[in-house]
């Protein structure tokens, strides 16, 4: 659907206004329990002790304590979610932005994201909103039904659970999912895909789409850098593939520490033998952030390097990302090389599919494109 | 590996014995701190605060040594822990024995915070929430938020309650000594996780080395003046919550500046009453407090861990 750019401007102006993003203190606040919603996928141990099940981190937790990713709290041995309909943040992107280039081209993703996360990214991008705890930020509040309204009403094709790690609002997601389901509204999960195979197991049967950060093919960079570990994240990922949701993988390569040729080869190997030639991956652009200030810049050539790689290994579909106007931003025919759908950053400059099919050799094009 | 306390500073005070070993602590006990029906008694608690003092200082005049050691200009903080509400957190005759302490050395009340994460959490302990000048002040970081500065050191990177960084000119760290399920022990070195906004962050792999990083910090290093482990009730199992089955009155106060010190008599104290009452070891119960060893190792070098060589004075 198009839409003016005075309308858009004019739906999504109270959420611009919203956006915490600007706030550079953290304002402690204390934050409101009307929304205190007990946890999914958790058991009670003795002495009011509960296990989160949720991530592979499986947090034992005592009475008054927060799970590690410090939104999810025991109070006298139940087990609460502090930010069900409590996001930080809510704006209108383009699709692209998550990137999904083979989900609904040049369509609007409604994008929410509550504080926290389970991993600490040494080069997290939005580490003011996904490293500090719901009191610490003024929070929205936003049940599902409402989310689904401003959806609708800034004519998004989907919400997107995104900028922070969803798996750590994972009813939220859920509860926005179904609701959105109900009303037409199609949900994507932009994920580290760090969570245990029962909740993904339950989202992916009300998700139409996820993008994986693969962040790395070694378990030390998961280790030093991430806090998080490989094995799981690869294991998410085959989970998705069987339950056939569309899925893209984004790969940020981090200069000296996940850009050597052998390891972008193994992963892409991989990718093929186990997930399948049409799986999208994106090489995206790495710039110094947070923890990791240290470093350049990725250079141009080895993201195109790595897209190489990938497309030698037998991925149909490779692109380089946060460089707008690179040619490898654009989706091409694997067979004939047609140049497909044609972006500059998260524009859609044209796109000459037909159906989904090439309009040249006809081949089928995989993606949820209708 | 014992670490080196040279990075310490050396304690001058005028007219007395100069405090060089930096590793002294002073363990003080006595069972009259509580009357027949074992509540605290408020005057006994402040004699043997100003026992431990005196005999860490090694005067005989309790107050000259508060006088030295805290100056009129000064804005103390006293950092208590008080998250497990009336049952475990550091005891308000603890604090009003310091804070009487403080005003007899010409501290004047507006510069005197009792302070935690949060004011829920000093309210659950019993404390009441004061935010007026013309009062000693109570509440927590919510208060007056975080630093705007990301604070790094080793593998932590955090912001820092404005009360320590914005507030305070000094510190007197006052935590109390209990079990805890994940790190093995909380007293000295722990009790500042409330200063951080990430706590959850770092408790991963026994909190080690994260709890030494945190004091690494020199907000936390160079303004912490006084340590007081508040030790008249501890826990010596199902910590950090308050499980009154594992408490017991070990009626102490352990005074010192050398936070790996306290610690190492923390984890004893807290071991031996684990043997008493046959219960594992910490390492046996998977949970051994190895950051205290990584505390004192040469990398952070915040104190001694070596027993035989902690200048111990029990009294």
């Amino acid at each position: 659907m198009i839409i003016s750019r005075r309308k858009f401007m004019k739906d999504t102006a109270l959420l611009c206004s919203l956006s915490p993003f600007a706030q550079s203190a953290l304002s402690a606040s204390a934050h409101s329990d009307d929304f205190l919603t007990e946890a999914r996928y958790y058991e009670k141990l003795p002495h009011r002790k509960i296990k989160c099940n949720l991530c592979p981190r499986h947090c034992v937790i005592d009475d008054q304590e927060r799970g590690y990713c410090g939104v999810r709290e025991n109070r006298d041995g139940i087990y609460y979610t502090l930010v069900h309909s409590r996001p930080c943040t809510a704006h209108v992107d383009p699709i692209e932005k998550k990137p999904l280039f083979h989900f609904h081209p040049g369509s609007l993703a409604f994008s929410i994201a509550t504080v926290g996360c389970n991993v600490e990214c040494k080069f997290c991008q939005n580490w003011q909103i996904s490293q500090i705890r719901p009191e610490q930020i003024d929070n929205l509040e936003l049940p599902p039904e409402k989310i689904v309204r401003l959806a609708q009403k800034s004519h998004s094709r989907a919400i997107a659970y995104t900028y922070t790690e969803p798996v750590i609002f994972t009813e939220y997601m859920y509860d926005c999912a179904i609701c959105g389901n109900e009303n037409g509204i199609k949900s994507v999960m932009i994920s580290n895909g760090y969570i245990c195979e029962t909740p993904m197991r339950d989202l992916v049967k009300v998700l139409h789409a996820v993008k994986i950060d693969l962040k790395a093919f070694t378990e030390k960079f998961y280790r030093d850098l991430v806090a998080g570990e490989l094995k799981p994240v690869l294991d998410t990922l085959v989970l998705l593939k069987e339950m056939n949701v569309w899925t893209e993988i984004v790969y940020l390569i981090i200069p000296t520490h996940n850009d050597s040729p052998n390891e972008l080869k193994d992963m892409c190997r991989w990718i093929v033998r186990n997930l399948g030639a049409d799986v999208p991956i994106h090489f995206t652009r790495f710039y110094p952030q947070y923890r990791m200030k240290n470093l350049p810049p990725t250079p141009v050539s080895t993201l195109v390097n790595a897209r190489k790689i990938a497309l030698e290994a037998g991925l149909n579909y490779a692109y380089v990302g946060n460089i707008p106007g690179h040619p490898g931003e654009s989706t091409m025919c694997p067979n004939c090389n047609e140049v497909l759908i044609r972006r500059a950053g998260y524009s859609i400059i044209e796109n000459n599919m037909v159906d989904t099919k090439c309009p040249k050799c006809d081949t089928l094009i995989a993606g949820v494109w209708k | 590996m014992a670490g080196s306390a040279a990075c310490l500073p050396t304690m001058h005070i005028s007219g007395e014995k100069t405090i060089s070993s930096a590793s002294r602590i002073v363990n003080a006990r006595h069972e009259n701190v509580r009357n027949a029906q074992g509540s605290l008694n408020s005057d006994a608690v402040y004699s043997l605060l100003n026992r431990a003092m005196e005999n860490f200082f090694e005067t005989s005049s309790a107050q000259r040594i508060w006088g030295r050691l805290f100056k009129p200009a000064d804005t103390v903080g006293i950092k208590i822990n008080c998250l497990a509400g009336k049952g475990i957190s550091t005891s308000h005759e603890v604090v009003d024995a310091i804070i009487e302490n403080l005003l007899e050395c010409g501290i004047s009340k507006d510069r005197i915070i009792v302070w935690d994460r949060a004011n829920v959490d000093l309210e659950k302990a019993g404390y009441h929430v004061k935010t007026s000048t013309r009062n000693v002040r109570y509440f927590g970081t919510d208060h007056v938020g975080y630093s705007r500065r990301l604070y790094e050191s080793g593998q932590i990177g955090s912001f820092l309650s404005n009360i320590l960084v914005k507030e305070c000119t000094a510190i007197i760290n006052v935590p109390i000594l209990k079990d805890h399920g994940i790190v093995g022990i909380t007293n000295a070195l722990k009790n500042f996780f409330g200063a951080i906004h990430n706590p959850n962050k770092y408790h991963s792999h026994l909190g080690d080395p994260y709890i030494a990083d945190v004091n690494v910090l020199s907000e936390i290093r160079n303004k912490t003046r006084l340590t007081v482990c508040d030790a008249l009730t501890c826990q010596y199992e199902g910590g950090p919550p308050f499980m009154p089955q594992w408490t017991w009155h070990y009626n102490g106060i352990i005074v010192g500046r050398d936070m790996v010190a306290l610690d190492t008599l923390g984890w004893k104290i807290i071991e031996d009453k684990r043997k008493e009452n046959g219960l594992a070891s910490l390492k046996e119960a998977g949970r051994e407090p190895t950051y205290i060893h990584t505390a004192a190792d040469p990398l952070h070098s915040l104190g001694i861990h070596d027993l035989s060589k902690i200048d111990l004075i029990s009294v």
